[in-house]
């Protein structure tokens, strides 16, 4: 097989047949894994929940992942936001004319990885090449289906007064290590990416509290944008403290000399999650037994005063509004 | 009142004294006094005022001229912090000169400038010199830099500006400042001696919550007392005599200037400009910039806010016609804008 991607990987050819054998299946493969023109799957009973999403993060490659990593992780952590179990994934890529193959070799390891990881399967896939200039190195969309368990039932619109916010780990990670990545601000620190598949961790919080009312993947915008989107979508107010909010010694380092907002920085391995309280200290709990919620926190609770606003007790004890959600901070993060 | 303050906090909720204001100059305790929510936390009695501490908000509106003119007329690469691109000029905006076909780069310092101009040797770059005494000698930096690597495609338009002056002009409008730590690691405490000898109070401190409230604590206290104070409370940062070494690098390459300060006027002496050995370096110089003469008019009242006459809120612009994404101040502009932070953290609670 040549060493770089060519456009005839693209035409549906003996190449991209040489390429599907070579690359994907090999790291991607499983019994649902098809040649044929679509997957073919046993039905799971109940409600299913779907969901798509593309992935340009630039650099492809980070500490602690890359974007094949990156786009299983979307995706699955969509389904299990809604409660769903991911089961069936499928992915989409379009890759630049050049593209090494070794490359992409790494990006499909690390999908397999992680979907073995999430306990997904990718049952489908196309491959298409842009010519050289045309895309930036390589681009991935993935879709999913998951089968939502019975009695559970979230969105953004059930928060209710009283209830606790919780997040599942530090906040920031995944946007400072871009950040930092793209060596634009000459800054050298320790950070890695956050970047994980969630669903064990959202298992074990239905576990304990099937009546979760939200969870949301604080994703682009981090999580202060989830609790604004929170405020809109419940007609709440969220009263947050500082204090408990978990951000990492080097995330705050970096964000502190740069004048940036944790809050406003993507994460990809941390969710938020909204239950009655009297839950909440079993959830923490149930997290902080699981490999991706060592850090899992309370950090506030959901009001009933100051509706569509998001207020927060300081490190010095004052109060002030986290301010709202501005221009995107980064683009190209995920 | 007790001799010793055992909780800063309690004590400047509950003072009772006379009215005191306050004033802090810089403009990143600014953004820490509204993300830290201190307003709040104070007695009625106790007004702090954001004075002109962050350079964008004092950049007057002939230096955006003078650069969109560089941009436009004289065909430079204008090199820059972000947030001066959106700094509203007389005619428009470095962003409005980018739309026109300007080459603006944003960089975040004047060191990525230099060597841009260095990789760009076609180009004709110009690096927007603004900013204070803890800046100045980075901008200083990269024309020795430049000076000793032979480039002759870089040069700064200066809009340096230092604080003596501003403290001086400043000193009715409040009771007593919390001195910039940053500014007087670098410049040393003298100046502050010199002026509590003329009777303006202040007390020097860092940039952490506890620090600002430690601060203004210790500045209602010695108030009370009635007599003209100064406390250097950042010791482990600012020291006596500053940093000499930054001090003689700047005075090298710079020399004082009178400087206009937008919504304030000018005050003398209190720029910087290249001295004229190094007037290749000197974008003003390098490219015959004429005076600007904007006959600009707005309703904002920047100045008004920056010499504590009133609040941001009070300006008939706040929050409506100027606000963070359509900034008709440059206060509204940087995070560190008084506007900007009261907009973004302001309101009642």
């Amino acid at each position: 097989m040549s060493d770089v991607i060519t456009l005839a990987h693209g035409s549906g050819g003996h190449k991209t047949g040489e390429l599907i054998s070579e690359v994907f299946r090999k790291n991607l493969g499983n019994e649902y894994f098809t040649s044929d023109d679509a997957a073919v799957m046993p039905a799971p009973e109940g409600r299913i929940a779907m969901s798509t999403d593309g992935f340009i993060v630039s650099p492809w490659e980070f500490p602690g992942g890359n974007i094949g990593k990156l786009s299983v992780c979307g995706t699955v952590n969509d389904l299990a936001c809604m409660g769903a179990k991911p089961l069936y994934l499928t992915c989409s890529y379009v890759i630049e004319e050049g593209f090494p193959i070794s490359e992409l070799e790494k990006v499909a390891q690390a999908m397999g990885e992680t979907a073995r990881k999430a306990g997904v399967k990718i049952v489908a896939g196309d491959t298409k090449v842009a010519g050289k200039g045309q895309v930036d190195q390589i681009f991935i969309t993935t879709a999913g289906v998951g089968v939502i368990p019975d009695g559970v039932n979230m969105s953004g619109a059930y928060a209710k007064p009283g209830d606790k916010i919780i997040v599942t780990g530090d906040v920031g990670r995944h946007g400072t290590t871009i950040l930092l990545a793209r060596g634009d601000y000459g800054i050298d620190a320790e950070v890695t990416s956050d970047c994980a598949p969630l669903w064990n961790e959202v298992e074990a919080a239905l576990g304990v509290c099937p009546g979760i009312h939200v969870i949301r993947d604080a994703t682009r915008g981090g999580v202060g944008t989830v609790m604004y989107e929170i405020t809109e979508q419940s007609d709440v107010g969220v009263k947050l403290d500082r204090e408990k909010i978990p951000v990492d010694d080097a995330v705050r380092g970096v964000t502190g000399m740069l004048g940036l907002e944790p809050l406003y920085l993507a994460c990809e391995g941390t969710m938020v999650m909204i239950c009655p309280a009297e839950y909440a200290d079993k959830v923490v709990e149930a997290l902080h037994g699981c490999e991706h919620g060592k850090g899992a926190a309370i950090i506030g609770e959901i009001t009933e005063e100051n509706k569509g606003r998001v207020v927060m007790t300081t490190e010095i004890g004052g109060m002030t509004y986290l301010p709202k959600p501005g221009n995107e901070l980064l683009p190209r993060i995920c | 009142m007790s001799a010793n303050i055992t909780d800063p906090i309690e004590f400047l909720k509950n003072y009772d004294g006379p009215e005191i204001r306050i004033m802090e100059v810089c403009g990143t305790h600014t953004h820490e006094i509204f993300r830290q929510g201190v307003r709040r936390l104070l007695s009625p009695k106790i007004h702090l005022i954001s004075g002109p501490g962050c350079p964008v908000c004092v950049t007057p509106v002939n230096f955006i001229d003078e650069a969109v003119f560089l941009a436009l007329e004289k065909g430079c690469t204008i090199t820059t912090f972000g947030d001066l691109v959106r700094v509203p000029g007389s005619k428009m905006s470095l962003a409005g000169a980018r739309a026109k076909g300007a080459n603006v780069k944003v960089v975040y310092s004047p060191a990525d400038a230099e060597k841009y101009a260095e990789e760009h040797p076609e180009e004709q770059v110009v690096f927007l010199s603004v900013g204070f005494e803890t800046t100045t000698p980075s901008d200083v930096i990269a024309v020795k830099r430049a000076a000793g690597a032979g480039i002759d495609n870089f040069s700064l338009l200066t809009a340096n500006k230092t604080m003596p002056g501003a403290y001086e002009a400043m000193a009715s409008s409040c009771d007593a400042y919390i001195y910039p730590g940053h500014v007087h690691a670098i410049i040393g405490t003298k100046i502050c001696e010199d002026e509590l000898a003329k009777g303006v109070s202040g007390v020097i401190t860092g940039f952490t919550g506890d620090e600002l409230v430690t601060a203004l604590a210790i500045i209602v206290k010695k108030f009370s007392e009635g007599k003209p104070f100064f406390v250097n409370a950042y010791p482990r940062v600012v020291t006596d005599e500053g940093s000499p070494a930054a001090v003689a690098l700047v005075d090298k390459f710079m020399e004082p200037c009178d400087a206009e300060w937008r919504g304030i006027g000018v005050i003398p002496g209190s720029g910087m400009q290249l001295r004229d050995e190094y007037a290749a370096y000197d974008a003003r110089k390098k490219y015959d910039v004429p005076a600007m003469n904007p006959d600009y008019k707005t309703a904002c009242r920047c100045g008004d806010v920056l010499q504590g006459k009133i609040e941001p809120n009070q300006c008939p612009l706040f929050g409506k016609a100027c606000n963070p994404d359509h900034p008709v101040g440059a206060c509204m502009v940087s995070d560190e804008g008084a506007c900007s932070a009261f907009y973004m953290y302001g309101g009642e609670i």
